[in-house]
């Protein structure tokens, strides 16, 4: 039997909502690290409902929400609880978006760019490594040592794009917050899976409450699949959101 | 009732890897001159009203908020009036 104890991070163990939305189908690994292996206080919202509960995070979860017919996200967005997350961000609310939900937010407009189809054509499913590009936020203050962070991706239109102007803006407001990078940390096109402009793998809003990523985090947690720095990422935002 | 037929292109500056792929099966058909082969969406629906300028205000507005999306997006669309028959109300 897995441990339920609770964990406190920074002083106060943070309440996370997961979303699930019709075709969500990384809801239930989300909350089963969060709660499981990391400790964490976890609910599920089902997209109808439009309340957050007081939760301090909210997950929108990968998966193929509405089939992903239009565009990746397009119908989810219209979600009655979408104008809850909606309002929760702007409020200054933590909100994660991984994968689907990360095209969500995109087209929520709660982060900048859109998410074209990989430019190999191929659903990639694969171990990817992630740089940390800005240290400083609030998702990955306090990741140290580590030249990349290992997490798979599994998707078909992960290819983020925006145009230059917006390209500019998020690199002046360090918002580009992950890069697909080698092993080793270095930034080139042969680590880049799916065409991403400037090996982009997440980025998050200018106040900085806001994060959206491709890889999953969620799959690698649990210590049994064998590898954990997804884990950092989650311990880094319980650890920094009420400091 | 109107019937709306709308066509939704990515701009020409957005990459279409499914246009490039598709167009590589026109090369092992022998089929040499096909160029620029871009995949978008054409999608059919009615509006419920006699007026049209409700019906092109609402199109627009269906286009705007869902079926096109403005970053990387443009739509045109065309309205014909037709008069539905007793079983296709």
């Amino acid at each position: 039997m897995l441990s339920e104890t609770k964990i406190s991070y920074g002083g106060r163990s943070p309440k996370f909502g997961v979303v699930v939305f019709p075709g969500s189908n990384c809801d239930h690994d989300t909350y089963y690290v969060l709660r499981k292996i990391l400790g964490f206080e976890v609910i599920f919202i089902w997209h109808k409902r439009t309340s957050l509960e007081d939760c301090d995070v909210i997950i929108l979860p990968g998966g193929f929400s509405y089939g992903d017919y239009l565009r990746t996200g397009a119908i989810s967005r219209f979600s009655p609880i979408m104008n809850e997350v909606i309002n929760f961000a702007n409020k200054g609310g933590y909100v994660f978006g991984i994968c689907n939900g990360f095209q969500i937010l995109l087209e929520a407009g709660l982060l900048p760019g859109v998410m074209i189809r990989n430019e190999s054509l191929n659903f990639v499913c694969k171990d990817v490594y992630l740089k940390i590009e800005n240290k400083n936020t609030v998702f990955t203050k306090g990741i140290n040592g580590k030249a990349s962070l290992k997490t798979p991706i599994a998707h078909g239109e992960g290819n983020y794009f925006a145009d230059e102007d917006t390209l500019k803006e998020l690199e002046a407001n360090n918002q580009i917050v992950f890069k697909y990078c080698s092993n080793d940390g270095t930034i080139s096109k042969l680590d880049n899976p799916n065409g991403s402009v400037m090996n982009i793998a997440g980025i998050m809003n200018k106040k900085g409450n806001v994060l959206g990523m491709m890889p999953h985090p969620e799959r690698s947690t649990d210590p049994v699949l064998g590898k954990t720095d997804g884990s950092l990422i989650f311990k880094a935002l319980a650890n920094n959101i009420f400091n | 009732m109107f019937k709306a037929k709308v066509l939704i292109k990515r701009r020409k500056t957005i990459l279409d890897p499914q246009g490039k792929a598709v167009e590589i099966g026109a090369k092992h058909l022998g089929l040499n001159n096909i160029k620029n082969t871009r995949i978008d969406k054409y999608i059919e629906f009615d509006v419920n009203t006699t007026n049209k300028k409700s019906a092109e205000d609402e199109v627009n507005d269906y286009c705007k908020k869902l079926l096109a999306n403005p970053i990387m997006e443009d739509y045109e669309f065309t309205l014909t009036e037709w008069t539905p028959s007793e079983e296709e109300v």
